[in-house]
């Protein structure tokens, strides 16, 4: 047997946007385990249940993560206004949808971006990161945020997006999917691009069924789940299919968030087509008493949501499961028996958002 | 004596923060915002690193790799504090794992507030930090820094 050294990865690293650590069990360049130790983000925001009432926590709620900051306080409202027995106006569900579609646009070209940038890709990630900004100037146009929008409350939105919007939103959308058509060639046909993802990080189907992981890492591996399909918010009137590949390795993950990219392009055109006239928000009267549990598709996979009401404006419970909590044993599967070298992409490659996973 | 006007290596931290504060950092550095025509750029190591960008705020299991960092980064050194949770500590002040801003562990310099920060404020905190950092090296040239750090410990443990 060779020797073995123990070799700390993180919590600040270049790779890293964000702090983890990982003590690899090295066998010369071989990873044999990979032992994570998180809480360097922890914060204990579900316990401000108790000092903030449960119109603040939608606030809060969406400064679980910065990155799928629609989707917590879009994740969290939804669940509130079950309990309460609220009916969303349909433009309501329409402008969440289009919204959600944006930051899960804004969040697979930050993905991508990262991507090149560890594999050591500085052009491709400048690329990737310049389409980004059309995105967020959409975002910053219809809510007046870049990354946090603070447009979901109980009940409804509080931004309308107008018809001038609408049609800023549809040129950016032809733009977007101009360029992305010219970075995804290079992803999936460049020759050392292909040399550093393929093969890399295999994870079978029956692994990943197993290990219970979500989103585009467990699509990668053929399983097509996809929470959107459950038609919350206004996607059971829009038509889409979830994408898969059945590679299960780096590749196969690139293929589907890049995929996925253009499915929104797509999902956001049907919206606007589709979009009804009316209210934007519905009246909240009273306070939630009750329980209720949601799963919703966020752009790293399915985040649950549970909410414990008890008549009082301070909530008894708010708990939320983030999908990279669900993906990080897979993480740690793909690492045993990877070379040093691909730690970093193999890292990058589940879409870490510790800040959801620690809160 | 050499005057410094551009070219900070920066070298970004992220406390306990939420990632947007940690995205934008970025995009200062990625076309649009373009830091780099500054020539700033983003270093992945604490000893080449001349300003200290922290986002979000102090919890109990970062404030020793924090402190570590900060000591080393070599002399002169410049703390930027990105973001409200940065500055202090922001919505989650009242959470039961935050100890508060950055400056609860280490001496911060500029405080650029926001949730989140836009990257044009961000940019414009690094061009603050350098005038603190021409200060610095001034100091340092001088002799007289580690004698004011050495008076700003004893303030501090008289306070204590």
């Amino acid at each position: 047997m060779a020797k073995r050294s123990v070799i700390p990865y993180g919590p600040q690293h270049p790779v890293l946007p964000e702090p983890i650590h990982l003590d690899l069990v090295l066998e010369d360049e071989k990873v044999v385990e990979a032992i994570p130790s998180i809480g360097f983000i922890h914060r204990g925001l579900e316990k401000l249940t108790e000092k903030r009432d449960f119109n603040q926590m939608a606030y809060v709620a969406e400064r679980i993560c910065g990155i799928c900051s629609f989707g917590h306080g879009y994740g969290y409202c939804e669940t509130v206004e079950h309990i309460m027995g609220i009916e969303v106006p349909a433009r309501a569900n329409y402008l969440r949808t289009i919204w959600f579609e944006l930051s899960r646009l804004h969040s697979h070209l930050l993905w991508a971006g990262l991507m090149a940038d560890a594999f050591g890709f500085e052009n491709l990630f400048y690329q990737c990161w310049r389409v980004r900004e059309k995105v967020l100037d959409c975002i910053e146009l219809t809510t007046g945020g870049r990354v946090i929008f603070s447009v979901n409350k109980v009940g409804g939105v509080i931004k309308d997006i107008t018809p001038e919007m609408q049609k800023a939103i549809l040129d950016t959308m032809d733009y977007v999917e101009k360029e992305t058509k010219i970075l995804k060639k290079t992803f999936m046909n460049d020759y050392s691009v292909q040399s550093r993802m393929k093969g890399v990080g295999v994870l079978t189907k029956e692994q990943a069924h197993a290990l219970g992981c979500a989103g585009p890492f467990a699509r990668a591996s053929g399983i097509a789940t996809d929470m959107r399909m459950r038609g919350y918010a206004a996607y059971g009137e829009l038509d889409m299919e979830p994408i898969i590949s059945n590679d299960g390795d780096c590749y196969g993950r690139c293929e589907v968030r890049i995929g996925e990219i253009f499915q929104s392009i797509d999902l956001i055109r049907q919206a606007i087509g589709k979009i009804p006239e009316g209210e934007i928000a519905a009246v909240v009267k009273g306070n939630p008493d009750g329980e209720y549990f949601m799963r919703i598709e966020q752009p790293r996979g399915e985040a649950d949501y549970y909410v414990r009401g008890n008549g009082t404006p301070n909530l008894d419970r708010m708990r939320v499961r983030t999908p990279t909590f669900a993906n990080l044993a897979g993480l740690c599967e793909t690492l045993k028996g990877a070379d040093y070298a691909d730690i970093g992409i193999l890292v990058v490659t589940i879409d870490p958002c510790i800040s959801c996973t620690e809160r | 004596m050499y005057k410094i006007t551009r070219s900070p290596w920066v070298m970004h931290y992220d406390g306990s923060s939420c990632n947007g504060c940690d995205i934008e950092v970025l995009a200062c550095l990625t076309p649009v915002y373009d830091a780099e025509r500054f020539g700033i750029i983003n270093t992945g190591d604490p000893m080449q690193a001349d300003i200290l960008l922290i986002t979000g705020s102090i919890n109990t299991q970062n404030a020793p790799v924090v402190k570590q960092i900060y000591s080393q980064m070599s002399d002169p050194k410049v703390v930027v504090a990105v973001g409200v949770c940065a500055c202090t500590g922001g919505v989650f002040k009242d959470c039961y794992n935050i100890l508060g801003g950055a400056d609860q562990v280490i001496p911060v310099d500029v405080y650029v507030p926001g949730c989140a920060a836009r990257p044009q404020a961000i940019i414009d905190g690094i061009v603050k930090g350098i005038g603190v950092f021409q200060e610095r090296l001034e100091k340092l040239e001088n002799g007289t820094l580690k004698q004011e750090e050495k008076e700003d410990t004893e303030e501090k443990k008289e306070e204590d």
